[in-house]
């Protein structure tokens, strides 16, 4: 009888004991929480305070004025309505080389990256000891950002679409190597084996191998990346090579008067992006197989 | 009858296995053909043959050159007489009264001895300058009123001086000279990053790390009312020629574009997602209006919203933190809603089962579940847009980018450009290791 009652009692000690504790933890997450919370708001409101201050227009200056372009923009549109489509028109030719500019620099840099990425996986690499040469080597290529390349490019070569295409590319074949050789991880090496036996080269176990595996996981992410490669043509064309954002640019810099012009490619832009996002994804879903 | 009935389907079989073969092989040539038939066709759209003409491979020799090595001017005023040294020829970098390179003499008021690479040397003499080559000799190119006399041992003009009445070049191994009538100009090309520690008016320069080292800790002060140390911070942080504050700054306010931007873009899309979601709002109009507001706000690109913001809130960070907090709002608003309808619905009704009310439901229930989700995407963003507050920057006037665009429009400072792109590099892989740092910590490694 006594053995049961300390039974109990003791029972009834470790559920508190396990109670105490468990709050204890609680709160000492809450409390972390918290904090967190606190040095998350104390960081955001004085960023804010601080990019407010070293900013030319203040932001609550600036927030009231936001309709100013795009209405004057607008109103302009309004006004020559009936010259847009032509506009249109005229402007379709530097929409296909930004088109272009995407195409090439993700199949250029999609072919890079597929050496790459075979070239950095384990178990396929043709020079396994140079695996992690290959990996800084795509770290890099994606860590440089295209404006650097192409405007370097643009001293050298001059304008035009080759310096956007060129930076596109080399940043692509970072960006894709990585995802590339990360689905190559996934592919099984009996195929390879196979092949090795009958005495079939490095490249031929990739192409026979390898590549009908994996294909359509790599176009899908190509295609993902061709659709971020369009907007990036267009913004390396504002920094001052080639494109749709050349014309922008212009058509922008010359102000009131060719806000009718920066309404048309403003259009032609939204919609291709638009397009290409749907294509993409469109046949995304059909690649990878989602239900 | 039966044998016919058996072989007819294995014959469909085999015709349609070959045709299946047949469309495959088809394709494994036709990928290549039309691939090689695309960049035929970018060859002559691209203009590549007219670019071999445009393309200019002595600015890519500057460019490679000037971004390891630099040059002193030594140049003498024909007209009214005197003598300057400047590194890169700039006023920042002029060599103050009584301070000479280490490889000029003075050897008389207007003359000096210069010592070239490569063994060569040359000599000013008031308006005469005397270049000498050791396998070569000395050519002598002197201004005379309004004549410049050039004269070489054997008479003839080598192919590594271009002369005319106005103006002699002289390209030495080891330096260059150019005479005009103006002026008499000899450059010498050293390796490195001249003056990046300290400029040449600072008591610091041309000192040893193990002499600043000393300094550092001897109690003499070279800067009076400092320390020498807070004197060396002093001159380096403000250093003229390469304006290290000014590109911190710029690095800083790049990360800060980037960081405003993600988060933002984070908490204005975390509401929204909820009403985009199936399964947390029931109204179909309701939704349907919030996917198209994400649809639309990812659809004009960020290019766009870059320009319509920096009309209104003119150059500067805030701007570029804007255009990424409403392109990346899209995005968010898009993969966060994804993510709220994959979320499974028996925590929902264990949570519900204890009597939770909805607040409660949302609380327990669906924000532990996506959390992991959200971190990880809004990390991935933030390495992500630390590149593209580099371009933004570069288009409304902010951050790294605007110096990056600037260093390279005057098409001479090129060291400043591989200083600038050096420093871009280390910031997004400083960012890269950060940003997987922190989703270790949040939400433990995956892999």
């Amino acid at each position: 009888m006594a053995d049961t009652t300390t039974g109990q009692s003791l029972g009834a000690e470790r559920t508190t004991e396990i109670q105490d504790a468990y709050m204890a933890m609680t709160r000492t997450k809450r409390m972390y929480g918290g904090i967190m919370l606190i040095v998350f708001i104390a960081l955001m409101v004085s960023g804010f305070m601080l990019a407010d201050s070293r900013n030319a227009g203040g932001f609550w200056d600036g927030i009231l004025n936001i309709f100013n372009f795009p209405g004057e923009v607008l109103k302009e549109a309004g006004e020559k309505i009936t010259l847009l489509p032509a506009l249109m028109v005229k402007f379709f030719p530097s929409l296909v080389e930004t088109i272009n500019i995407a195409a090439a620099s993700t199949l250029i840099g999609g072919l890079l990256a597929i050496v790459l990425s075979l070239l950095s996986t384990r178990g396929l690499a043709r020079f396994p000891r140079l695996i992690g040469v290959f990996r800084r080597l795509m770290d890099i290529l994606r860590a440089i950002p295209e404006i650097v390349v192409a405007l370097v490019l643009i001293f050298v070569l001059g304008g035009g679409p080759v310096p956007a295409m060129i930076a596109i590319a080399l940043h692509t074949a970072g960006a894709l190597g990585k995802l590339f050789s990360e689905i190559n991880e996934n592919a099984s090496l009996k195929p390879l084996e196979g092949l090795e036996s009958t005495g079939a080269t490095w490249s031929q176990r990739m192409l026979l191998g390898v590549v009908p595996q994996v294909a359509p996981n790599w176009l899908s992410y190509a295609l993902l990346r061709f659709e971020i490669n369009i907007r990036a043509s267009a913004i390396l064309g504002f920094v001052g090579s080639g494109g749709i954002g050349y014309d922008l640019k212009n058509a922008f810099s010359w102000g009131q008067g060719r806000y009718d012009e920066v309404a048309a490619i403003f259009i032609l832009l939204f919609l291709t992006i638009v397009f290409f996002d749907q294509l993409s994804s469109h046949y995304r879903n059909k690649l990878v197989g989602k239900a | 009858m039966t044998a016919t009935a058996e072989t007819l389907p294995i014959t469909d079989l085999k015709q349609s296995a070959t045709a299946l073969i047949g469309r495959k092989r088809l394709l494994a040539f036709a990928t290549p053909v039309v691939i090689a038939a695309y960049f035929v066709y970018l060859f002559f759209a691209f203009d590549i043959p007219g670019l071999v003409d445009r393309a200019r491979m002595d600015n890519a020799a500057i460019l490679v050159a000037d971004s390891y090595s630099y040059k002193t001017h030594v140049t003498h005023d024909n007209r009214g007489g005197g003598l300057g040294f400047a590194i890169e020829g700039e006023n920042k970098g002029t060599y103050p009264e009584g301070m000479l390179p280490e490889f000029v003499t003075r050897t008389g008021e207007d003359a000096v001895d210069i010592a070239l690479k490569a063994g060569e040397s040359a000599t000013i003499e008031g308006s005469t300058l005397r270049y000498t080559r050791p396998d070569y000799g000395t050519v002598t190119v002197a201004v005379e009123g309004r004549d410049i006399i050039l004269d070489t041992p054997d008479g003839t003009v080598p192919d590594w001086i271009s002369a005319s009445g106005a103006r002699v070049n002289i390209t030495g191994a080891g330096g260059r000279a150019v005479v005009t009538r103006a002026r008499t100009e000899v450059y010498r090309y050293s390796m490195g990053w001249e003056l990046f520690w300290f400029t040449l008016d600072s008591p610091f320069y041309g000192k040893s790390f193990g002499e600043l080292a000393g300094l550092a800790f001897s109690g003499e002060r070279v800067v009076a009312d400092k320390s020498n140390l807070a004197a060396m911070v002093h001159d380096f942080w403000n250093n003229a020629m390469w304006r290290h504050k000014d590109v911190i700054w710029a690095i800083f306010e790049t990360v800060l574009m980037a960081f405003l931007g993600t988060m933002g873009a984070a908490l204005i899309a975390l509401p929204l997602a909820f009403l985009a979601a199936r399964n947390f709002t029931r109204l179909m109009s309701v939704r349907f209006a919030v996917r198209r507001f994400f649809d639309f706000v990812r659809g004009v690109d960020g290019l766009i919203w870059t320009i319509i913001l920096s009309r209104a809130f003119g150059p500067g960070p805030m701007t570029g933190a804007l255009a990424i907090l409403i392109t990346d709002s899209g995005s968010f608003g898009k993969m966060f809603s994804e993510a709220l309808e994959n979320v499974d619905d028996k925590q929902i009704e264990g949570v519900t089962s204890t009597g939770a009310k909805p607040l409660q439901r949302y609380r327990f229930g669906v924000i532990p579940q996506v959390t992991p989700v959200f971190l990880s995407q809004i990390l991935y963003y933030l390495e992500s847009n630390t590149r593209s507050a580099t371009v933004i920057g570069a288009i409304t006037g902010g951050g790294i980018g605007l110096l990056l665009t600037q260093a390279i429009i005057t098409q001479k400072d090129w060291e400043e450009v591989s200083y600038y792109i050096v420093l871009v590099i280390l910031m997004v892989i400083a960012m890269d290791w950060f940003s997987g740092w922190l989703r270790g910590k949040l939400i433990g490694r995956s892999e």
